[in-house]
This record gives C-alpha cells, sequence and structure tokens, in this order.
C-alpha cells in the first residue's frame, strides 16, 4: 500500500495522472491533485500541500473558530470559503489565491493594524509576531482606515503574565486554549461588535482571578497581548551588584529549547553552550535544576514507598508542576492530602542552596541570590509562594523563562553558536539522566519509577528505562510490576484531562498509586517560556533530545547521584527526616472561591468581628434556615452589634443531613434555630471582650 | 369539546363555522399596535354596551348560537395599523377604524341592534374619497392576497378550540397519520416554497438534508427573533395565530423524525412570548403535543425561549449557540444546522412565515401553492410597509406582485414628513431592512421575487419595505442601517467588527464633508470584501444598504463629497445657513436664539452668521418670523 | 450600614435565586433564561449573584460575564431610583454644560467610573443632543427637561429631590423648578 501511495504522490508532482485513475480520493488545490489522508479541513490539505496559507485563529489543538478570514480559499463552483472550516470533499477544485481573496487578506490584515497598537519596535514580540509578520508578507505599506484603537490599561497584576489587550486581534485562541485545554476559562470574550475585549471576569485583573500562570495562553497568542512577564533587568542589577553571589539553576526542558532562539532545531542539546553563556553573562556558579531533580525523586519516591506500604493517602499526586498545584487548590482542594509534600526541584535547589550557602560558598545567606532559568511561566508565581522562603527572604529570587535567556544572551552580544562548551559547576552541577528527564511528560513519573523500582526489588532492576510511561497523549495509563507489587500510574498533560482523573480520584473511582499531572502540552519542554514557534514538530522534537540527554549522561539513576547521597549524608540528614522535612517539603492552602459562595448581609466595620453563615441551600431551606437567619438580621440590628458580627448567607455547606446549618466564627453548628445560633454568638462576643480586658 | 370533534366536523379546512349559525360578531384587532392605542378600553365598552342593550355577550366559542348572542372576540393584528383601533362586525363585513371607547355606544346601537353602519368611522380612501364598508372594497386589502395573515385578524389568538374548529391542526394530523416523512419533504420541495426569513433556501430542500440523516435526536427551532427594525410580520403570526406557527413546526417535526421543538421569540414581543407559551400549554392540554401525538406512540415537546436582546441571534449558527447558552456568536458553515445543529444534532431552523405556510400545503397539495407567485418563488409574501405612505402596516402579496402595486397603490401614495400626500413624491424604497437593498422609479414595475430582486442587487429579506420619499437623503439611509449593523455586529470576525466600523466612519466622513475621492473608492472595496469575507449572513449583508444606494444614487454621493452639499438638506454638517438680506429686517430674535453666538449685526440692519462659529443647530431659522434663514 | 429590613430582603432575593437554578435543574444551557429571571428579580445582574450562578452551575465566572455583556438586555450595573442626564450635545456643550456636570459629580459624589450614588437614589449620565438646542444647557431628570441650567440651578434642583426623598415625599420630587427654564 506503501510504495503505491508513494507512486501516486511522485506521479501527482509530475502532474500526469489522471484522476479518473486513483482509487483513493483526491482534490485539486491550486491546480495540483492532493491525496486526501484523512485531514479534518481544507486547511490542513493546503498547508500539507506546502502552501502556507496565513491564519491567526486556527490551531490545530483546539476547535475551529473561523473568525480571523485569512485562510479563505475559493472553491470552484461554491464560492469563497474558510479553508479551516471546511471538510474536504474528492473531486474539489481549490483556489488559494485570486485577486479578489489577496485584497480580502490585505484589508483584514489592514483593518487589524488600525485597531491596534502599532508601537512595533518597543513589543516584547517584534521579533516574532504573527501581525507584523502577515503585513510584510501580504506587503501591506499603508492602512487606509482610519486608527480606532482606544488605549486600554495594560494587565501587569500576575507575577506570570503581562496582558496588553491593545495588541490583541481577537483571535480566540487564549481563551479556547484555557478552556479546551486547560479546562479552566480563566479568559473570555466579554461585550459585543467592536466592544469586544479578551479579558477575566468583570475585568478583574488576572492576578485576582482562577489563572494558574501556566501561560499557555501566551504561547498560543499571535502577538504581544499576552507575554510571560520578564524579570531581566531585575537579573541584570543582580548581577552587577558586587555584594551578591547570584547562582543559577537550569531546567531541562531549556536546554533543548533555547537553542531555538538562535536558528538551531527543537531538540538540539546545547546544554554546554548554556553555562558557557551564563558565566560570561555574570552568574556566579551555574548549577543544573537537573541535581534537584534528583533530589526530588529520592524525598518523592522514598514518600510514596512510605504511603505504599504503611497505608498512606493514595493515589499520590506529584507536586513538581505549579500550575497543577495552584489548580488543585482552587478546584480540589479536598485532594490536597494527595499531593506529594515534597517541593519542586526549583525550590528544592534554592532551599538547599541558601541553607547550605554559608558553609558550601561561604557566603551568607542574604548575599546569596538564587536565579532560575525555567521553560515555564507559573514557576515564577512559585518562587513568590511566601511558604518557600525563611523570614520573608524567598529561597528562589528570580525566574527567567528561556526566551529571557535568549534575549539576555543577545543584549549581551554573544554569539551563542560559537560558544565553547562549558561545564556546570561542581557540586550541585552533578546530575543524573533520571533528572533530566523531568522536563518530558511521563519523565517525573520514569524517574520516581527508576528509584521506586529498585527499592521494591531490593536490587538492580534490569532496565533502566520505562517505555510504558513515555508518549505524546494528554492522559495515559501504565502499569509496571516489580517484584510482584503491580504499581498502577497515570500520566497526565493538560489540566482538562487533569480534572478527569482528578474527578475520578475524589470519587474513588480509581486505583492509581501515583499520577503525575503536568499542566502543558506534553509536559514542561511545551512551557510558555520556551521560544515562540510555529513549528508544529518543536514539542516531540525536544521530548526526543531530552530522552537522547539522558542516555548522554553516565548516571541514570537518582540513588546513583553520589553528590545527592553526601548531602544527606553531610546535611540533611535521614531521607524523609526532620531537616529535609523541613527544607525540602511544603504545605499547600485551599484556594476554593468560598468567598464568593457566601453572600454577605450586614458587614461589621470593627476591628473585632464575629462572623456567622447561615446555610440557604435547599435542604436547610426547608428546614427553616430562612427564618433562622431572618431572626438572626433582626436580633443583630436590635441590639445594636452590627458593628461586630458579620452576617452571610451560605449556599451549601454540603452538610444536609444535619442541618440547618450554620458556622460561627468557623464553628459549624447544627440542626440549630435562632436561638442557639444567638446564643453562641452572645458567648463568642463575651469571650472576646473578656480576651481584651 | 375535543380535538376529535372538532377536526371530525370538517368538511373543507378553511371554511369558517360561524357562518351557518349567523351569530353576530365582533372582532377587535388585538395586535400590540391597536392595544397601545386602547383596544382594551375599547372591549370592555362593548361588552358594557352590548349587554345594556339587552343582547347577550357571548366571549367563548360556542357551536350554535341564538338570535340574541354577540360573540365578542380579540383577533391578532388586523395590518392596517395607522388606523387603528379596528372592529370588524360579521357576518355584515363591516370595519371600523380609529375606534374610541366613547364610539361604542353609536355601534352597539346603530350597528348590532339597527344593522346600520356609522359612516365617520369607516376608512376612507383618500383616492377616491369615499367610504370603504368592509374589506373588498378597502384598497389597502383589496390588493392583498391574505394567506398566512389571513387568520390573524380573524381567530382569537388565545381560543384554541376556535382554531381547531376551523381546520386547525387536521394537517399535522395528516402529517402524522397518513404520510411518510419522505413524503412530507417531498410535497414541500414540489410545492417550491422558500425559507421567508430572508434566505430563500428551499425549505422543502433544507427538511430533506435533516431526514436524511441518521435517525436519532433532532430538533426543530422557529425563529421568532425578527430583528429588523421596523418589520413585524412574524410578530403578528405569534401573536395573532399562534397555533398555526405550532402545527407548522409538528409538521416540521414529523418530516426529519424531530421529538423537540423550539420556539425562539425576540424578548422585545412580550405578547408574542406570552401567546407562544400558552398556545403550547394548550396544545399540551388538548393531547396535541406531548407523548401520544394523535396516537401514534409518537412524542412531541415544545419549548418557548425568549431572546435576550441581540440582533444576530437570527442568524441559525448564533440562535444556536443563545439555545445553548452560549455567547451569540455564529460558527462557520459547513457544518450546516441540518447536518450538526443544536447540541451537535440535525436540526432545521425555519421561520415563523415559513412554518404558518407548511399546513396549507399538506392540506391543498403543493400546486395548490405554486398556482399563485412565480415559478421560482411561489406562494404570498407578508411584507410590513412603512416609511413616508399614507398607510403603514402589515400586508401580504403574491410573489411576482408589481413593486408599483405595494408601494404606489396599497400603500395609498406617498406623503410627506407630515403625512401629507406628496406629488411624484417617491424617490426609493429600501427593502429587506439592514441587509437589503434600495429600489428606485425604474425597478417600480418589477415583479417581486427572491431571484428578480438579488439581480437588481437588492433582496427580500424578511420583508420590511421602507418608502422613502423625495427629501431622503439617500446617504443618511445608509448610514442609519449601517449603525444599526455595526452595533449589532457580535464582534468575532474581522471583516464585520472592524469592516463595519470603518464603512461607518466612512460614511460619516461623507455626511460630514470630510470625504474625497477615496472615501468612494475605499467604500465600494470595503463594502464587497466584508461581503464576501464575513463570516455570518449579518457581516455579509451589513454592506448591502450602502452598496445599492451607491449604485443607484452614486450622485448624491458625489454632491456630497465633491461639492459639499446635500440636495435635501438632512445632512446638517453640509448645511450653510444663511441670512437672506432682503428679507432680514434685523430684528435680533436670531441673535438671541444662538448658542454660539455666531450671529451678529446692528438693529435694523442685515445680520450675518459667522460659518466657523455656527453649529447649524437651526435654532435661528426656527426663531426667525419672515424666513430670512436659508440652508437649513 | 444596611438595616435589617434591607438584609432580610437580600437574604430573600438570594433564595430566589436558588430556586431559580433549581426550576432549570443547574443546566448550563439555562444560562440565559436564569440570568432573565435573575435580572427580573434583582432589576440588574449585581457581581457577586453572577459569581454565585456560575459557580453553581460549574461555569467559569468569566464565561458567565461574557453571555452577560453580550446581550443587551442584560444590565450589569444597577441605575439610581433618579436618573440626571446632562446633555453634552456642542450647543449645550459650548454653553458650559460641564461645569454643570462637575457641579453636580461633586455635590453627589459620583465621577465618570462611579456614576451612581451609594445610596442608589441618582445616576448622573451625559447624553450627545436633546434636540433642545435653543435651551441650552438642557438637563433631564427622570424625563423632564429643564433647560437653560446653571451649576447653581442644578444642585438646587437635585437638593430639591433629595429633600423629597428624605421626607418620603416622592410623588413631590423634581417638581420645583425655575419657572421659565422648565420646558416639558
Amino acid at each position: 500500500m506503501r510504495g503505491v501511495r508513494h507512486g501516486l504522490q511522485a506521479a501527482s508532482r509530475r502532474g500526469s495522472l489522471a484522476v479518473k485513475e486513483l482509487t483513493q480520493p483526491t482534490l485539486m488545490i491550486d491546480g495540483k491533485t492532493v491525496l486526501i489522508e484523512g485531514e479534518r479541513n481544507l486547511l490542513e490539505l493546503v498547508r500539507k500541500a506546502e502552501i502556507d496559507l496565513p491564519t491567526f485563529c486556527y490551531h490545530s489543538e483546539l476547535s475551529v473558530y473561523g473568525a480571523c478570514r485569512l485562510c479563505l480559499v475559493q472553491v470552484d463552483g461554491r464560492g469563497i470559503m474558510g479553508a479551516c472550516s471546511t471538510p474536504p470533499e474528492p473531486g474539489l477544485k481549490i483556489s488559494t489565491t485570486t485577486p479578489e481573496i489577496r485584497e480580502i487578506r490585505r484589508i483584514a490584515v489592514e483593518l487589524l493594524l488600525a485597531n491596534h497598537d502599532q508601537q512595533c519596535p518597543t513589543c516584547a514580540r517584534s521579533a516574532n509576531c504573527q501581525l507584523q509578520m502577515l503585513a510584510q508578507r501580504l506587503g501591506i505599506r499603508k492602512v487606509r482606515f482610519k486608527a480606532v484603537h482606544a488605549p486600554v490599561p495594560i494587565d501587569d497584576s500576575s507575577p506570570s503574565l503581562i496582558r496588553d489587550p491593545n495588541k490583541c486581534v481577537l483571535c480566540g485562541d487564549c481563551v479556547r486554549m484555557c478552556s479546551e485545554i486547560q479546562g479552566i476559562g480563566a479568559i473570555d470574550f466579554a461585550h459585543r461588535g467592536h466592544d469586544v475585549c479578551v479579558t477575566p471576569a468583570f475585568n478583574k485583573l488576572l492576578g485576582d482571578v482562577e489563572c494558574v500562570n501556566c501561560g499557555q495562553c501566551a504561547s498560543v497568542c499571535p502577538t504581544g497581548a499576552l507575554t510571560p512577564k520578564p524579570e531581566v533587568d531585575e537579573v541584570w542589577a543582580l548581577l552587577a551588584d558586587p555584594t551578591q553571589t547570584v547562582v543559577v539553576q537550569i531546567a531541562p526542558a531549556v536546554r533543548v529549547g533555547l537553542g531555538e532562539c538562535f536558528g538551531l532545531k527543537p531538540g538540539e542539546i546545547t546544554t554546554g553552550q548554556i553555562a558557557a553563556a551564563l558565566r560570561r553573562l555574570g552568574f556566579d556558579q551555574v548549577y543544573d535544576t537537573s541535581f534537584a531533580a534528583d533530589l526530588t525523586v529520592i524525598e518523592e519516591g522514598t514518600e510514596f514507598l512510605k504511603r505504599k506500604t504503611e497505608g498512606g493517602k493514595l493515589p499520590m499526586f506529584t507536586s513538581c508542576c505549579p500550575g497543577w498545584v495552584k489548580y488543585a487548590e482552587q478546584y480540589f482542594p479536598e485532594l490536597l492530602p494527595n499531593l506529594s509534600t515534597c517541593r519542586s526541584p526549583q525550590a528544592m535547589f534554592g532551599s538547599l542552596i541558601k541553607a547550605m550557602a554559608p558553609e558550601q560558598l561561604k557566603v551568607e545567606r542574604k548575599n546569596v541570590k538564587v536565579v532560575a532559568i525555567m521553560p515555564c511561566t507559573a514557576k515564577k508565581f512559585e518562587a513568590r509562594r511566601p511558604e518557600l522562603g525563611v523570614d520573608g527572604d524567598p529561597d528562589v529570587d528570580h525566574v527567567l523563562t528561556t526566551q529571557e535567556l535568549a534575549h539576555m544572551i543577545q543584549s549581551a552580544g554573544l554569539i551563542f553558536n560559537s560558544l565553547e562548551t562549558e561545564s556546570f559547576d561542581m557540586p550541585f552541577g552533578f546530575y543524573t539522566g533520571a533528572g533530566v528527564i523531568f522536563g518530558n511528560s511521563g519523565g517525573v513519573m520514569e524517574a520516581v519509577l527508576r528509584f521506586a523500582g529498585e527499592k521494591l526489588k531490593g536490587s538492580k532492576l534490569d532496565r533502566i528505562d520505562f517505555q510504558e510511561v513515555r508518549g505524546e497523549s494528554g492522559l495515559r495509563e501504565a502499569s509496571v510490576t516489580v517484584n510482584g507489587t503491580e504499581l498502577k500510574l497515570a500520566i497526565v498533560h493538560g489540566l482538562r484531562n487533569a480534572r478527569v482523573v482528578a474527578e475520578q480520584v475524589r470519587a474513588g473511582k480509581c486505583d492509581y498509586d501515583v499520577i503525575e499531572v503536568m499542566a502543558c502540552p506534553g509536559g514542561c519542554i511545551g512551557g510558555a517560556g520556551q521560544p515562540v514557534t510555529t513549528n508544529r514538530n518543536a514539542r516531540a522534537l525536544r521530548t526526543k533530545g531530552l530522552y537522547e540527554a539522558d542516555k548522554m549522561q553516565q548516571l541514570h539513576k537518582s540513588q546513583d547521584n553520589v553528590v545527592v547521597t553526601e548531602c544527606y549524608t553531610k546535611f540533611l540528614g535521614d531521607i524523609g527526616g526532620e531537616k529535609a522535612h523541613h527544607l525540602l517539603h511544603t504545605t499547600f492552602q485551599s484556594r476554593h472561591r468560598i468567598l464568593d459562595e457566601v453572600l454577605p448581609l450586614m458587614q461589621a466595620h470593627g476591628s473585632r468581628k464575629t462572623k456567622v453563615s447561615v446555610c440557604l441551600g435547599t435542604n436547610c431551606y426547608l428546614k427553616g434556615s430562612q427564618e433562622v437567619l431572618n431572626t438572626l438580621l433582626y436580633h443583630v440590628q436590635a441590639t445594636g452589634l452590627e458593628n461586630q458580627i458579620d452576617v452571610r448567607a451560605a449556599f451549601c455547606m454540603e452538610e444536609c443531613e444535619c442541618g440547618p446549618n450554620a458556622i460561627v466564627n468557623g464553628e459549624h453548628v447544627h440542626q440549630c434555630v435562632a436561638a442557639n445560633v444567638i446564643e453562641i454568638l452572645e458567648n463568642s462576643i463575651e469571650s472576646e471582650d473578656k480576651r481584651e480586658k | 369539546m375535543s380535538i376529535n370533534d372538532g377536526l371530525i366536523q370538517l368538511n373543507e379546512p378553511s371554511k369558517p363555522h360561524d357562518g351557518q349559525t349567523a351569530m353576530r360578531r365582533v372582532i377587535l384587532c388585538a395586535g400590540t399596535g391597536c392595544m397601545a392605542n386602547g383596544a382594551m378600553k375599547v372591549f370592555e365598552r362593548f361588552r358594557k354596551e352590548i349587554d345594556r342593550v339587552g343582547l347577550n355577550v357571548v366571549l367563548e366559542l360556542r357551536p350554535e348560537a341564538g338570535d340574541r348572542d354577540v360573540r365578542l372576540s380579540k383577533s391578532g393584528c388586523q395590518g392596517f395599523c395607522q388606523m387603528g383601533p379596528l372592529v370588524t362586525v360579521i357576518p355584515d363585513g363591516i370595519l371600523y377604524t380609529k375606534v374610541r371607547a366613547e364610539d361604542v355606544t353609536e355601534i352597539v346601537e346603530h350597528t348590532l341592534v339597527t344593522g346600520d353602519v356609522v359612516d365617520r368611522l369607516l376608512y376612507k380612501d383618500p383616492a377616491t374619497r369615499r367610504h370603504c364598508r368592509g374589506l373588498e372594497d378597502n384598497p389597502f386589502y383589496a390588493r392583498q392576497d391574505r394567506r398566512v395573515l389571513r387568520d390573524c385578524g380573524f381567530l382569537d389568538p388565545e381560543d384554541i378550540h376556535e382554531f381547531i374548529l376551523h381546520g386547525g391542526y387536521s394537517a399535522a394530523k395528516k402529517a402524522y397519520l397518513e404520510m411518510s416523512p419522505e413524503e412530507i419533504c417531498k410535497q414541500i420541495s414540489e410545492s417550491g416554497l422558500r425559507g421567508r426569513g430572508g434566505g430563500g433556501f428551499p425549505t422543502g430542500r433544507k427538511w430533506e438534508a435533516a431526514r436524511m440523516q441518521k435517525p436519532g435526536k433532532k430538533y426543530v427551532i422557529c425563529n421568532g427573533d425578527e430583528g429588523d427594525p421596523g418589520a413585524f410580520m412574524n410578530r403578528s403570526v405569534m401573536e395573532g395565530n399562534p397555533h398555526s406557527v405550532i402545527e407548522g413546526l409538528m409538521i416540521a417535526a414529523r418530516a426529519i423524525g424531530a421529538d423537540q421543538t423550539l420556539v425562539y421569540v425576540r424578548a422585545e414581543y412580550p405578547l408574542a412570548v406570552e401567546r407562544m407559551k400558552r398556545a403550547v400549554i394548550d396544545a399540551e392540554r388538548e393531547g396535541i403535543l406531548g407523548s401520544n401525538v394523535f396516537g401514534t406512540g409518537l412524542s412531541l415537546k415544545c419549548d418557548v425561549m425568549e431572546g435576550a436582546g441581540a440582533f444576530v441571534c437570527g442568524e441559525e449558527t448564533a440562535m444556536i449557540a443563545s439555545i445553548e447558552g452560549r455567547r451569540g456568536m455564529p460558527t462557520p458553515k459547513p457544518p450546516f444546522p441540518a447536518q450538526s445543529g443544536l447540541w451537535g444534532k440535525p436540526t432545521i431552523i425555519n421561520n415563523v412565515e415559513t412554518l404558518a405556510h407548511v399546513s396549507r400545503i399538506i392540506n391543498e397539495g403543493p400546486q395548490a401553492f405554486r398556482s399563485i407567485g412565480t415559478p421560482e418563488s411561489p406562494g404570498t409574501k407578508t411584507f410590513a410597509l412603512t416609511g413616508h405612505v399614507a398607510n403603514t402596516g402589515l400586508v401580504e402579496v403574491p410573489f411576482g406582485t408589481k413593486l408599483r402595486d405595494i408601494v404606489l397603490e396599497i400603500s395609498g401614495g406617498v406623503t410627506d414628513d407630515a403625512g401629507k400626500p406628496m406629488k411624484n413624491g417617491f424617490k426609493a424604497v429600501q427593502i429587506g431592512g439592514p441587509s437589503g437593498g434600495c429600489l428606485t422609479e425604474d425597478h417600480l414595475d418589477l415583479p417581486l421575487s427572491y431571484d428578480s430582486l438579488r439581480a437588481v442587487g437588492a433582496m427580500v429579506g424578511s420583508g420590511g419595505l421602507v418608502v422613502l420619499n423625495q427629501r431622503t437623503c439617500m446617504v443618511s439611509i445608509a448610514r442609519f442601517f449601517m449603525e444599526f449593523t455595526q452595533r449589532e455586529s457580535c464582534g468575532k470576525c474581522v471583516l464585520c467588527r472592524e469592516g463595519t466600523k470603518q464603512l461607518l466612519a466612512l460614511l460619516d466622513d461623507v455626511i460630514e464633508g470630510r470625504a474625497d475621492a477615496g472615501t468612494l473608492d475605499l467604500l465600494e472595496k470595503l463594502g464587497r470584501a466584508v461581503q464576501v469575507g464575513s463570516l455570518c449572513g449579518l457581516g455579509k449583508t451589513a454592506p448591502n444598504p450602502v452598496l445599492s444606494t451607491l449604485r443607484y444614487f452614486r450622485k448624491e454621493y458625489e454632491e456630497h463629497i465633491f461639492e459639499k452639499r446635500c440636495r435635501t438638506g438632512r445632512c446638517k454638517a453640509l448645511l450653510k445657513p444663511e441670512i437672506n438680506e432682503e428679507r432680514c429686517k434685523g430684528c435680533g430674535l436670531c441673535i438671541k436664539s444662538c448658542p454660539t453666538g455666531a450671529i451678529t449685526g446692528d438693529k435694523k440692519k442685515p445680520h450675518h452668521i459667522d460659518p466657523d462659529l455656527c453649529i447649524k443647530c437651526g435654532a435661528c431659522a426656527t426663531a426667525c418670523k419672515l424666513q430670512a434663514v436659508e440652508g437649513v | 450600614m444596611a438595616t435589617a429590613h434591607v438584609a432580610v430582603d437580600r437574604a430573600g432575593k438570594f433564595r430566589k435565586v436558588c430556586c431559580i437554578l433549581e426550576r432549570y435543574d443547574y443546566r448550563p444551557s439555562g444560562l440565559i433564561p436564569i440570568l432573565q429571571a435573575v435580572q427580573h428579580e434583582y432589576q440588574y445582574l449585581p457581581e457577586e449573584v453572577l459569581t454565585f450562578v456560575a459557580t453553581s452551575l460549574d461555569l467559569p465566572p468569566a464565561r458567565v460575564f461574557g453571555v452577560a455583556t453580550f446581550y443587551a438586555h442584560f444590565a450589569l450595573e444597577q441605575k439610581g431610583k433618579h436618573v440626571i442626564r446632562i446633555c453634552d450635545g456642542t450647543a449645550c456643550h459650548v454653553k458650559q454644560s460641564l461645569p454643570i456636570l462637575s457641579a453636580i459629580h461633586e455635590m453627589l459624589g459620583t465621577s465618570e467610573k462611579q456614576r451612581t450614588t451609594v445610596d442608589a437614589l441618582f445616576t448622573v449620565e451625559t447624553v450627545a443632543c436633546l434636540g433642545a438646542c435653543g435651551l441650552a444647557p438642557v438637563l433631564v431628570i427622570d424625563e423632564q427637561v429643564y433647560g437653560s441650567m446653571t451649576p447653581e440651578r442644578a444642585t438646587a434642583l437635585v437638593d430639591d429631590i433629595k429633600m423629597q426623598e428624605n421626607t418620603g415625599d416622592s410623588q413631590a420630587a423634581g417638581a420645583t423648578v425655575n419657572g421659565e427654564a422648565h420646558v416639558n
């Protein structure tokens, strides 16, 4: 069959094949015969025919939107239609460029430019903005239309992303990415007609809503409307400060992506050049996050085995992805005990370095600064988590994305491709292949398996690689049996997929042991900090690159990392012991929007407030909670206590059997009547008064 | 009275029964217009007066009636909206117009008791100056062929029994019991019925496409989101004969194999919403809708949903999005709703008027439908006739009727702004609302049909006809419609969202004297791009008013642009108010009235307007008692 | 400071929202009729109610906001009991309508961004040309047109209404006017 197909393709290239003789369906594009091989729409066929039809809003992984009108093609006998939304049909005759279509495309781009902030030179995306590229490609030298752009303020409330609506072309890719792939929907279209904009709910700021900072919206944005928030200037300042010892760690995924900024192919490993560049830039110590990844494997693997053998909380979710962690805190707070308490490699690194700095680097903690180069925007949020620091001094001071590192290299004038390779500094530049594969979806799982498997077997495993957990699909299952123990595993990327699994766990419907979750498609190698690319194969190539980097290492199992072992013996003590726990583990917090599910009825303005919530869900309502609430409200007013009591109505405290329910200062009151609540309230106020005295 | 009784007694579907019993009947038009004009007050007054003179007021439907019975009922919109409140008396066949509560006594005593006619309440034909007793001699009605609207002015829209008595639901019964879905689609196809919502797509073909999808969940949606400003045909049918809509839905559901239907009514039609909802409840109560339609074991549900104020939701895919609880933004076609529509299931969406034709086609056969109209546009079409004419209102004529017959004859002639007849006043008629184009004097003998209009750059659209007199600035009209479509654009696709805004800006340039030759060129290029490339029908038709007025009234555009002059004087920015020095007596009234102090002049000397300060508000012209201010 | 009466009212409305949601079986597809029913209850769509509806239907708040802002019938801001419209068309503008606007803003504590007073008594808007240019500057309060306004006259008018409201005599509110400046 393949031979026939090759023959057909070759023949069609010669242009000599009569359509009648084919047994496979074809159509014609610009005079060439093209085979239909399961493509979903005409656009995919046109691209297969090596014609780069421009689009804004089409993305192969998202639903078809059809708004930019750039991919219009002419279909003989049918008219002009969008190629992205028209299914292929044998026998169609398609023209991708006619004078009319060309004019429409130009007008569409000119219209966009007329409503766009045209300060391109200072825009973060000026090197790779699709709008700019299109304007060039279509030969637009003048915008014939009036500027109708009214400036709107930039939203830089998020630690990870900058949202600039002035540069938005309303392609909707970010909306669909956040909704369809991540299952969150923190931003959406609002208003209508010319007032349409992409915004969080109620025009709130991005940092104030349920955005988890994964930045995938920015990675699909064709213009500079959504970009990672830069910290380059702050890092330059640190590097220039002679009193500071600046330590840098590089994440695994960076080394297979950075090259793309300098014309190299995705997946090309540039570790050595990166180390060289970082030294040139002035970093005092150049280390590798993969080292800390090895450390994470030891801690997390041990944690898992403990839960497995002692009946602890299973399944265990990985917690190195900060996007996933925030997602879980917001939507599945009841599953937080299932998350591994281990910090991420970035966080472990920062914590360890700063703790060991006086001894290792002969520098006080306050003069050590840790910079992390990450493929990720959520890491910027993670670094700012208050629990990941000591007395207000963060363990990781700044996070730079792969792109930001490229900018620094460029602004220093370094010719990246000519740099001689160098190695990392020791000891924290020493890592195994297990640490390096952390950047791939399935990589964390495999690294942990290499450790846990050996522990379960009690001796060396026959194999190092665990192909079962590798793959491209966003929701994968695998089963690995070691020494009679079966380990049921799930590997997930994309948060919508995470939701599927989390809901199963919440409902008690699955029996996984470990679940790896990465928010970004393909894992960290697909992070929003990675170079912007239109190469649809980039992710696959970067993934391949990391597995190759693994192969290039001497050691492949975290337990073989002697530096890690030494850290334990000389500094940390026992694996999972008190010091390790203190430095390398963390806690999570529920970010469930409880506040928004409560209706404030009376708000006290005094400094001491007693809070009362009465449930008005159906069950409690039927049992008389409305009367309780009303009586309470009148009572509060009658006794003049409005300034001391916050009264709210809540919806469903999920304790329906013992309703009516109320919560007074955090204490749940069941089967309450107004008298109960009032009594508890008065006691509470009394004891407050007493305490004050 | 059960549905079976009503249907079994029927011989011919369209023969009214009341004729048999000779019951006197007074019908009040209760369409929105007449209601706003106090129709209910008139109704109540009739009740009292009929009772007072010793006759029996009968409010509900009765198969038999005595001599002293007078049935008093309300109907839907009778169409003659300028002349409401309307009262019809049968079997006398009298139509009284502009009836006030104070007139009721006279009608009751003279017409109901004595059988005389109250002349002063009859419509007076301005052409012949004669009183018109009833519909036959009334030029407004005489030239119409009211089929969809026939029962609107007659039946009580809130009485399902009356509907059934007059043959209602007999077609639905036939469809369910005597025909196969294939046969139904075939008959509708043969009839040549085309979608009356504007697209003009062959209805039978749409139904057949949905029927051919594999069996499973399918939907039928009635599009009652009549958003064209000035169009109220669908409203009248939903208010006046809601059961005809339900019957059409039933037949459509049977044709494609659907068990779920939905009527989407714009929220601006609260009466229509109420009547449709009530009609559904009544039909359910009678067992017509429900889980065992006509005993077939098939089930059929009907829901009524209100729109929330978005013109774009009249577009099929946008309506589907709205029903699914999302922003009403259209989606690319293909896939077409017949293949994948509501919730991804095969869905057909038909306009109210289209559905209202269906039962008659089923009962009388496709050839009867084809017997009027034109071969490619058979049947009748309702039009909302508005603008500078004497008789505005709802008319229904066969396709093929000449434009002249409607806009010059049925309309009672063109008038000026004050409503007085204007000789040679006809300038143009805008047909199809904000999606349509204009037709000129040259087109007056054009037989109206889908194809004939398309050939001249216009379209039937939903049927809005706005007659424009010579004092209308065609550029302003284009701008008016462009502002509407721009405001209603959903904002999804670049060409419509940005294009309509720019088209509007260009039109503003023309109207305000800022345009040049490039403006015209750009208007055409941009208009064409938006027409061809937009995602949905709203965008594709938004440039029609501009392109059409450019085609037929290019001279006016050129005057605005090159001479900075608006020949009708409507474009204020191009006005050049000047004081006629010969007429001006220097009284100073204009100076006092000017808000910007643009007028100067000594007492008893001619005054002068400074064009730089003048904001063309016209206050001076109003204040001047000597008509000395010109150009305003 | 909300009185218990107002709070009870709010709790009752909140309860009604729960009823509306139940009536539609918490179906996300019923979002539009749900919002219509909620607006019928509140006269507009308060932010916290919208968020509550979103959570109850398991929809992102941004999506509910997107739907609420798409359709013209949905109002997200409550208007005050009395709507004051100051004409800022060319004629009025030239005759100093803006100082009148400022004076009213200052008196009521409103602004361009915050158009309704905290006690929900007044909403202040600007409109473009009411077509009464001969009487510029013009302002309209609750459909009643007042011409030849000055900042002092305007604030006096608003003061009158305030007093009527306080004494509960809402029928007389807005009736006192400077004779010759009052146009119907």
